[in-house]
């Protein structure tokens, strides 16, 4: 056991043939991640991933806010391994953390309760004439790019330095609540110090800031942020955490989790509406990545069609410390080759 | 029943004054200690509690009974094999070596937890976060300071470091943890009589005669502050210092506090020569303690004929509590030789 043994933790992840989940909530807030995601798995990595249409909700938001029952979830969950067995695949990949987390919690269920495992067999047969395997692995997006982050290291343009000064740029990696805190030994490294962007962060160039908030939730918490009058202590604790890293002058936050992200990101808008501040020295917040989005960037891929545009926190000032060249005029062109609404304050969020 | 032997395997406190106790009645006794000096976990130590007596006293003390002419010491001797065979038991160290005897007397002892299991406090990663061992060790070379070599102006200490935690698997009480941060932080306070030091705990347990008095004294004297919380996490700040978050459950308040040393009051365990051994012999029991026949009637000896137990190889035990358990195990040493 070394000096930081959790370090050296390493989870099962497979190797090839996954099938993906898709995220409800990643695909509004940040559009481009799992496009991203599937073609560095494809293009890149030469990995063969099934993305199937007929995807849905894997009920957890709902089912942590406790408004869908455990029933209803088991049931639904069933329904997304169907189409993972249809497939002919044996390795789930989760693209939401939350969903990772629940994929985990209920097939832990049926290990311990199989009296669960032969209800929801039971309940989806009944509702959809269909069977289901349980998966062999479940590992998240995260995992599979740490995995292989240094196969995706040798294709990558960039590096996460500061081209002028040649130093690693200072990063904040945060760690969803629900990919390592419900099952500590399905994290790569560990619940108190996960491994997974840490050691994206290192191997692309990068520093990881150890701030004195580091391990302190989002705020993202969804009784927190789905009661209107629990918000308060949704910003309150994303403020607490910007307070926490300002010292150390951050490059940009990056996060495995969509609520950590979204939040990190609009939060500091919020922060700034109110209370007239920023965390940076430029007043212009400081930009919040998926991993997809900061592997899609070192890799050279189109800022645009990463989804950067559609940041609350403005990524320009971030491509330009690595050296990234893109296209401002194109910035607000939507797929349809329409130009997408501007926001009112594009880049400095204090005017 | 001149010439009967014992072999006795640990030179820690309980083995030194169980060989010296067998030497007095005339057996023959060897001592096997795996380490290069026998005083076992005594060598760590600067003072005693409750009395600050000097462990190097205690030390000499132990060192001078180990000359007795009845007792042969063997330093560096790791025991890896215990047998019982033609009514007498035999010690194998790691080198083939076979020592054999009538009686074995088990007193290996303990070790402390190994605090990088609780990740939370940051052990191993942060260098401000220290044990109660390596605090001692300070103490051993008369100087407190931070990683950076200055004098500390806030210190914390957080009790139940590995005991009475689910969540590591060790249920039960150290017993001298609580103790052992009263003393140390008194120690503390007479070396630096500015720095502030604030006590976390879950319960201050003073079971001991005039561990209370001494609680006491570090409040009114030493202006000790004890807050009752589990300190959940501890980082490390821009400027290497240690935050701490815990709930002050007396206030009922989360609480953060930044401070230049953290101590883990760092539990005992089982060491693994108590564990190993007694596994093999078939004494292992809760927690990897060594077992007794009964705990009430019979607590020095085990199911097995001739196998005795001394000392923390069965549970955390105070130093005069071990001493007196050893003396004990010698006298039944004794009779199961005057028996037999």
């Amino acid at each position: 056991m070394g000096k930081q043994y959790w370090k050296d933790y390493q989870k099962q992840i497979a190797d090839d043939d996954y099938f993906y989940e898709r995220s409800c909530i990643r695909q509004t807030f940040f559009p481009g991640s799992e496009t991203a995601f599937l073609k560095m798995m494809r293009e890149v990595l030469g990995k063969n991933i099934v993305d199937d249409t007929n995807l849905h909700t894997c009920t957890g938001i709902g089912f942590y806010s406790g408004v869908v029952q455990l029933d209803t979830t088991m049931t639904i969950v069933a329904r997304l391994f169907a189409l993972m067995t249809d497939s002919g695949l044996k390795n789930f990949v989760p693209s939401c953390v939350t969903s990772f987390g629940l994929i985990n919690e209920v097939v832990d269920i049926w290990k311990h309760f199989p009296e669960e495992l032969d209800k929801a067999r039971r309940f989806l047969k009944e509702a959809t004439g269909r069977e289901f395997e349980i998966p062999e692995n479940v590992a998240h997006p995260s995992d599979i790019i740490y995995k292989n982050r240094k196969a995706l290291k040798e294709k990558m343009k960039y590096q996460l330095v500061n081209k002028k000064t040649g130093k690693p740029l200072q990063v904040v990696e945060h760690i969803g609540c629900h990919y390592s805190k419900i099952f500590p030994d399905h994290v790569v490294g560990s619940a108190e110090f996960p491994q997974v962007l840490a050691g994206m962060i290192d191997e692309w160039g990068g520093k990881v800031i150890d701030y004195p908030e580091r391990r302190h939730c989002c705020g993202f918490g969804f009784r927190q942020y789905l009661v209107m009058a629990n918000r308060g202590y949704s910003i309150a604790n994303s403020k607490k955490k910007f307070e926490s890293m300002q010292a150390y002058e951050p490059d940009f936050i990056v996060s495995n989790c969509p609520g950590c992200s979204m939040f990190m990101d609009k939060w500091q808008y919020t922060i700034a509406e109110m209370e007239d501040i920023t965390y940076d020295k430029n007043k212009q917040g400081i930009p919040v990545l998926t991993y997809e989005e900061m592997a899609g960037m070192l890799l050279g891929y189109n800022p645009w069609e990463l989804g950067f545009q559609l940041h609350q926190i403005q990524v320009e000032p971030l491509l330009d410390k690595i050296g990234i060249a893109y296209n401002a005029e194109e910035k607000y062109i939507g797929k349809s080759g329409m130009m997408l609404k501007t926001p009112e304050k594009p880049l400095n969020i204090i005017s | 029943m001149e010439n009967r032997k014992v072999i006795i395997i640990g030179g820690g406190p309980a083995g030194i004054e169980a060989a010296y106790n067998l030497a007095l009645n005339n057996c023959s006794v060897t001592v096997l200690e795996k380490e290069a000096h026998i005083g076992g976990n005594i060598n760590n130590i600067v003072k005693l509690f409750p009395s600050f007596v000097s462990a190097d006293e205690i030390h000499e003390n132990f060192s001078q009974k180990s000359q007795h002419e009845n007792i042969k010491l063997y330093t560096n001797t790791d025991i890896t094999q215990l047998f019982f065979e033609n009514d007498l038991w035999h010690a194998k160290d790691a080198s083939g070596e076979t020592y054999t005897a009538d009686a074995l007397l088990l007193s290996t002892g303990f070790k402390t937890f190994d605090a990088r299991f609780k990740e939370e406090l940051g052990y191993g990663i942060y260098s401000g976060v220290i044990t109660s061992v390596e605090l001692e060790a300070m103490f051993k070379e008369g100087k407190i300071t931070t990683p950076e070599g200055k004098i500390p102006q806030r210190i914390a200490f957080l009790n139940c470091v590995g005991s009475r935690d689910e969540k590591v698997g060790n249920h039960y009480c150290s017993r001298v943890c609580c103790i052992n941060a009263v003393k140390q932080s008194i120690s503390i306070k007479e070396l630096l009589p500015d720095t502030e030091v604030f006590c976390f705990y879950m319960d201050i347990r003073m079971a001991g005669q005039f561990y209370e008095e001494l609680y006491r004294k570090s409040q009114e004297k030493h202006n000790v502050n004890y807050i009752r919380g589990r300190i959940s996490e501890a980082a490390a700040t821009i400027d290497n210092r240690v935050q701490i978050k815990c709930e002050d459950t007396l206030n009922q308040l989360p609480m953060k506090m930044t401070v230049d040393l953290l101590v883990l009051m760092v539990g005992t365990e089982a060491s693994d020569g108590t564990t190993n051994l007694g596994e093999q012999v078939g004494v292992k029991g809760e927690y990897g303690f060594a077992k007794s026949l009964n705990l009430h009637g019979a607590d020095n000896l085990t199911i097995k004929k001739g196998l005795f137990l001394a000392g923390s190889c069965k549970r955390p035990l105070t130093l005069p509590e071990t001493m007196a358990d050893s003396r004990a195990a010698a006298f039944e040493i004794l009779n199961y030789l005057n028996q037999n």
